[in-house]
């Protein structure tokens, strides 16, 4: 029992999965508000006059759309990490989802800072569906990808 | 309080009879209690339309109502009278629901078997049941009197407009010195001189102004005298026909020695005096009309009554929070007033209803109501009296309507024709005489007549389907086709403390809630159950107490609020407006400015606004200039800032300066600036840092920034470059570049959004300027986007001309300001996509910077839960927006609609002109997201799905070929003339400008200016008959049939008008007959025609006025001008004019019949 490089990649990927499955859970919040807030008996007038709740709330919108490059990234990161580990089999589950990515920021909108959504658009019914399906996909994805970083790194630990 | 005064009113019979029995005694009109009765039947009023018809015949005298419209509401409504003849039909289609979807009646081709159906004798168990059901709807039809009718009603043009004007300024005057004073002594209820207190929930109808000549004697009558002048001290109440009537009613109640006198009056002069109320109605409507601002905006009691408003005003001000009517009425009651109505006296009040259908017409049926009456609150004796009256109304309860709405599932003949299936491959004669109207939506007539103006809101499918998954099946949208803030005629304005919202979903009271009994009405979106305010139950137009039901909230699907305070986020602002005008080489090579400046000069005092109205100017080539425009400077002061990498405002309180005070420097400055640039040499422009400085200079107030600009932005943030290719124009393979370059315009757009700034962009560019990425900054701040390609002011004249009138309309039109616009649905429903300009702030909130009233917008909606346990849909629409005369107003518009569970009944109520505008929008989303072939691809999917859907669900015919429901049989010819638009067209040269510009048309403009783009009308003018015309004041209008656009519909003996929206084209054959060309054209004959000429002469020949008028009168419902070519049939002009022929074949796309065989092959795949 030694502790490899490789291990080190599972921990690595596990401790940043679990900050990725925060993101995730924030990104659904998120959409989920934008996709409710008419259903909120607030006062026409509320939605103009921003309270201290509503600006919260657009606050934490905004982090959660910004919050898509740094997930990108640290999803990239520890590909690379399987990658230098010689984890093929775990890189090749985590590819689809790199490959994914890579579409997704290529096809963004116009925009000339980084960020996925555009303000203008978001609002359409067909774009925060998807958006929200996006998110529950990812957050299954990286539950089950954590369970399988705990099951490789004690693996590693004990089969080396 | 004195709900019988009313009530006679509306119908003549109960009038005379009841007002001999109260004459003289006071009681009655005290005893609120009565309302109860009232208010437990549902709103709609069913009052409307019957005066209508009668008024129109009784009033020539007075008034000419616009043939044009009149004719349409009346045939409108004769088609409602028509379905509630019919109601057994529904009836029996209700019973026997299988009924329509049973193919045997459909079977038959022919039409005959559509015309007996409906005549196949009704279930004989269900005999009675109808008969009842025909009786309680003849009331409405049998009876004379009503005002909301009339509130409906277009005005007449404002012939009587400076007499009526007198009159209005007059009255307040006249009225205000002995309101309080006399009042009180000789009527002891104190409510009535209590009218400062009424003012608060003043009505500021814009029909309200003032009363009519034919009315004044009544109010003249000596005895009467206090309560005229309470009335109009109350200012903002009032409409003439109330004026007219209560007195006479009033006057016995209260003058013991007017009573006589005025009883007389009114029971010999009863019908006079109604139809003089409703002359009043429509002389004053029609006075408002001219008193509106030139920009032809029609609301606004600001602008028509100012007297009125400012009563309005004070009075609301002065109240303050306390309710003085309802105070009194409690010191009145003496506590008597039970607060809560007992129930059972409603349950009473609605067996009894059900018992006697009849009893509008008899009273005597009415044994059981007061009966009942007595016993639940008997210290009312008197109020028994009227409590008949109430029955006597023919008002339909909550009993009727639901039987009424029960019969809906039924197919009535409108519907039997809209579903008669038409094979497109063998019928070649489609178009209607006249252009398509909107479907009616199949509702009982009472909320047809309420229910908000199709030109206003539109929904593609006139019947709901009731779930997604029908909705499926139709392959159909459904969408909502909105023009919110358009000019309205006829507009009712209200001012309230409390404006009276549904507690859960914040739903405005509309005609189409259910009131439960007095105190409480149930929400038509959400269904909750709210409580009626106090202050609801006054009614300020008839005055009385007790009847919300009446008040014009209920009574009109679109009103406008004056909101108060809690509707403001701040103080309202002034009227602002700055503009950023573009003075490079090429500008001035252009020669815009001088045109411009003009313009401007000329209608500076006809900008919208009031005394606070701001304006300010900023011109930029490669540096941005500023002008200092301070009230006592000599002349303008102009700052230039040359560092365009950061913008920073030279003068922070001198750059927009108040129009009023600095009038002169503003027209000195006007003059000046064409000279001042005509030497510039600059070519660069820095249109990014002269929006960064706009947008700077405007953040602080908000308001308008109007862009003229004529080059690609080369300098500074924001700079583009050229992405066109000219030899790709005509590629039939994908555009590129539909979409921005950059996103700085959509961020800074987003910025101004925030501040309340809309930038409306002028494009005077000959080369391409990149709309695409420069649009941006309309789009989402709520601008409007105007191009003109290749502008030249010696070499386009066209073009100059188009923008002249193009400029005065923009300028004095009306806008609205810092306005947000939410639209909300019945449960189960929800809103998918907006289309149009603007910026979605929440999934149904739109932040609106600026309103213009020329701008529409459109809904995409999905159901996603069944709407199975509601027959009604409703949509609202609520604009919220600071006028410019800083008032924050809302206006409400509220659209209902039938639900239903069939899919024969969704095809039926589709509504081809609005689901072709609604596939149009979502066609242009899909070219810039996806590709221009993608979208045309699923336009073409739309018609393949829509005919076979039709014919695996509907339609039982084994016949080949292309069947369509008849309501649909358009579809085809609209798709392809969309597939042909510029926005559209792959093959045929587009400069991309142009292109990116269709776009933004079909985007934001309102149905029919859409309509008439993508399918033009196309009339033949040389062989007009007077056959069917209209006749409008002294003009004959004639009315043409419309021709298909195609060649062969088009002959050389004959001249032909083609009206494409923006523009007509007057098309003269070759060989056409000389006395046409000499009599209209004014030319000799056909060689003798310029080549380009673009006006038609003013002759004294029959034929010329009948030409001219209908040209008028097609212009006059567009907001702006439409210039006129002369083509001839050998010029090169000659193309554009048959480019417009959809059906035939062009170079690069397909003919009519080519398209049906293309659709019959994909179909078959």
């Amino acid at each position: 029992m030694a502790f490899t490089f490789a291990a080190f990649c599972y921990m690595l990927a596990l401790l940043l999965t679990a900050a990725l499955i925060f993101f995730a859970i924030w990104h659904i919040i998120a959409f989920d508000e934008l996709k409710t807030d008419y259903k909120n008996p607030i006062d026409q007038c509320n939605t103009l006059n921003p309270t201290v709740e509503k600006v919260k709330k657009i606050k934490r919108v905004k982090i959660a759309l910004k919050l898509v490059l740094p997930e990108y990234l640290i999803h990239f990161f520890f590909c690379v990490m399987f990658f230098c580990a010689a984890e093929w089999l775990t890189l090749c589950l985590n590819l689809p989802l790199l490959a994914y990515h890579v579409w997704r920021y290529m096809s963004r909108p116009v925009m000339s800072c980084p960020g996925l959504y555009d303000p203008t658009t978001i609002m359409n019914a067909d774009i925060l569906a998807f958006c929200q399906k996006e998110g529950w996909c990812k957050l299954a994805f990286y539950l089950l990808s954590f369970f399988y970083y705990l099951y490789g790194m004690i693996y590693v630990l004990v089969s080396s | 309080m004195s709900a019988p005064g009313y009530t006679n009113l509306n119908s003549s019979v109960s009038y005379s009879q009841n007002s001999t029995p109260n004459g003289g005694a006071a009681p009655p009109y005290q005893n609120g209690p009565t309302q109860a009765y009232q208010s437990m039947n549902p709103p709609p009023g069913c009052y409307g339309a019957p005066p209508q018809q009668q008024s129109y015949p009784t009033t020539p005298a007075h008034s000419t109502p616009a043939p044009g419209k009149a004719s349409i509401t009346k045939s409108a409504h004769s088609a409602n009278y028509y379905q509630s003849n019919h109601q057994p039909q529904q009836q029996q289609h209700h019973h026997i629901p299988q009924h329509h979807v049973a193919p045997s009646p459909y079977n038959v081709p022919s039409s005959q078997s559509y015309a007996t159906h409906p005549s196949s004798g009704p279930p004989p168990s269900n005999a009675q049941y109808n008969q009842q059901q025909q009786q309680q709807q003849q009331p409405p039809y049998a009876t004379p009197g009503s005002y909301y009718g009339q509130q409906l009603y277009y005005p007449p043009p404002g012939q009587h407009s400076s007499q009526q004007q007198q009159q209005q300024q007059q009255q307040p005057t006249l009225v205000t010195a002995p309101a309080s004073g006399p009042g009180a002594p000789l009527y002891p209820i104190v409510s009535y001189p209590s009218a400062p207190g009424s003012s608060q929930y003043g009505t500021l109808s814009s029909t309200q102004s003032t009363s009519t000549p034919g009315v004044m004697p009544t109010q003249m009558g000596a005895p009467l005298h206090q309560y005229n002048t309470s009335r109009p001290a109350s200012t903002t109440a009032v409409q003439p026909g109330y004026n007219a009537a209560p007195p006479s009613q009033l006057a016995p109640t209260v003058n013991g020695q007017g009573s006589t006198a005025h009883q007389h009056y009114d029971q010999s002069h009863q019908a006079s005096l109604s139809y003089n109320s409703y002359g009043g109605v429509t002389h004053s409507s029609g006075s408002t009309e001219t008193d509106r601002p030139p920009s032809g905006t029609p609301s606004t009691s600001v602008h028509s009554s100012p007297g009125h408003q400012q009563g309005g005003d004070t009075s609301s001000s002065s109240t303050g929070s306390a309710s003085p009517v309802p105070n009194s009425y409690d010191s009145l009651e003496g506590g008597n007033f039970p607060d809560s109505m007992p129930s059972s006296n409603d349950m009473t009040n609605q067996a009894a209803s059900y018992g006697s259908y009849g009893y509008s017409s008899m009273q005597p049926a009415y044994h059981q109501g007061p009966a009942s009456h007595a016993d639940s609150s008997p210290s009312h004796d008197p109020y028994g009296q009227s409590s008949y009256q109430q029955y006597s109304q023919p008002f339909p309860n909550l009993s009727q309507l639901s039987a009424a709405l029960g019969g809906l599932s039924g197919v009535p003949e409108l519907e039997v024709e809209a579903l008669r299936p038409v094979n497109l491959l063998q019928e070649r004669n489609l178009l209607p005489p006249r252009p398509l109207e909107a479907p009616e939506p199949n509702l009982s007539p009472e909320l047809k007549k309420v229910n908000c103006s199709p030109q206003t809101f539109r929904c593609t499918l006139s019947s709901i389907p009731q779930t997604q998954a029908l909705l499926n099946k139709a392959r159909l949208p459904l969408g909502l086709l909105l023009h919110p803030f358009r000019d309205l005629q006829q507009l009712p304005v209200i001012t309230s403390n409390t404006i009276v919202r549904c507690r859960s979903c914040r739903t405005y009271i509309n005609p189409f809630v259910t009131f439960l009994d007095q105190r409480r009405w149930k929400c038509n979106l959400c269904y909750r159950v709210n409580d009626v305010p106090d202050e609801f139950m006054y009614n300020p137009v008839t005055r009385l107490y007790g009847e919300p039901h009446r008040r014009p909230e209920v009574q009109n699907a679109t009103v406008e609020f004056i909101a108060s305070s809690d509707y403001m986020l701040r103080p309202p602002q002034p009227a602002a407006y700055l503009f950023v005008l573009d003075v490079s080489h090429n500008a001035v090579e252009a020669g815009y400015l001088k045109y411009f400046c003009d313009s401007l000069m000329e209608n500076l005092d006809r900008l919208p606004g009031d005394s606070r109205t701001r304006v300010g100017f900023l011109t930029f080539d490669n540096t941005i200039h500023f002008y200092n425009l301070q009230e006592g400077l000599s002349q303008p002061q102009m700052l230039v800032v040359s560092d365009i990498d950061d913008v920073f405002i030279p003068s922070h309180d001198s750059l927009m300066v108040n129009l009023k005070e600095s009038k002169e420097l503003v027209k000195d400055l006007l003059t000046s600036l064409p000279a001042m640039f005509s030497q510039s040499r600059e070519t660069h422009s820095a249109l990014g840092p002269a929006l960064q400085a706009a947008f700077k200079l405007m953040s602080p107030t908000g308001g308008r920034v109007s862009v003229f600009q004529t080059q690609l932005p080369t300098l500074g943030a924001g700079a583009l470059q050229s992405r066109e290719d000219p030899n790709q124009r005509s590629s039939s393979k994908g555009v590129q570049h539909l979409g921005p370059a950059t996103d700085f315009y959509k961020k800074l757009a987003l910025d101004c959004s925030g501040q309340q700034i809309g930038v409306d962009l002028f494009l005077l560019s000959s080369q391409y300027a990149d709309l695409a990425s420069i649009s941006c900054i309309s789009k989402y701040s709520a601008g409007s986007i105007f191009y003109y390609p290749s502008f030249h002011y010696i070499h386009n004249p066209a073009q100059l001309e188009k923008f002249q009138k193009d400029l005065e309309r923009y300028l004095t039109r009306k806008i609205g300001f810092e306005a947000v616009m939410r639209i909300r649905c019945t449960k189960g429903l929800s809103i998918h996509t907006f289309h149009g300009n603007f910026f979605v702030r929440s999934t149904d909130l739109l932040s609106l910077a600026n309103v213009n009233p020329d701008s529409a917008f459109a809904v995409q909606m999905s159901i996603e839960d069944s709407l199975a346990d509601s027959s009604l849909a409703c949509f609202q629409a609520a604009l919220l927006y600071t006028s410019s005369k800083g008032k924050r107003r809302i206006r409400v518009h509220t659209l209902c609609l039938p639900v239903v569970n069939q899919l024969s009944d969704v095809y039926a109520g589709a509504d081809v002109q609005a689901v072709t505008c609604l596939l149009a929008n979502m066609a242009i989303d899909r070219s810039i997201t996806s590709s221009l072939s993608d979208a045309r691809d699923a336009l073409v999917n739309a018609v393949v799905d829509l005919v076979s859907a039709y014919k695996s669900n509907v339609s039982n015919l084994l016949q080949s070929g292309l069947v369509v429901p008849a309501a649909m049989r358009l579809f085809p010819v609209f798709i392809l003339a969309l597939l042909k638009q510029k926005a559209l067209r792959t093959g045929t040269s587009t400069r991309l400008d142009e292109r990116v510009f269709a776009m933004c048309e079909f985007k934001t403009q309102p149905l029919q200016q859409l309509m008439r783009m993508v399918h033009p009308d196309l009339y033949r003018l040389d062989n007009m008959s007077d056959q069917g015309a209209l006749h409008l004041n002294d003009t004959v209008v004639p009315q043409p049939h419309l021709l298909h656009l195609s060649a062969e519909r088009v002959s050389r003996d004959g001249a032909f008008l083609m009206d494409c929206g923006t523009v007509f084209y007057l098309w003269v054959g070759k060989c056409c007959n000389e006395m046409f060309i000499r009599d209209v054209l004014g030319y000799p004959n056909y060689a003798s025609i310029p080549p380009n000429m673009s006006h038609i002469p003013e002759l004294e020949t029959t034929l010329s006025e009948r030409v001219r008028a209908l040209l008028d009168w097609l212009q006059d419902n567009r907001a702006f001008c439409s210039t006129i070519h002369v083509v001839k049939d050998d010029t090169s002009a000659k193309a554009t004019f048959f480019q417009h022929m959809v059906e035939d074949r062009s170079e690069s796309a397909s003919s009519y019949h080519e398209f049906l065989q293309h659709v019959q092959q994909q179909m078959s795949k």
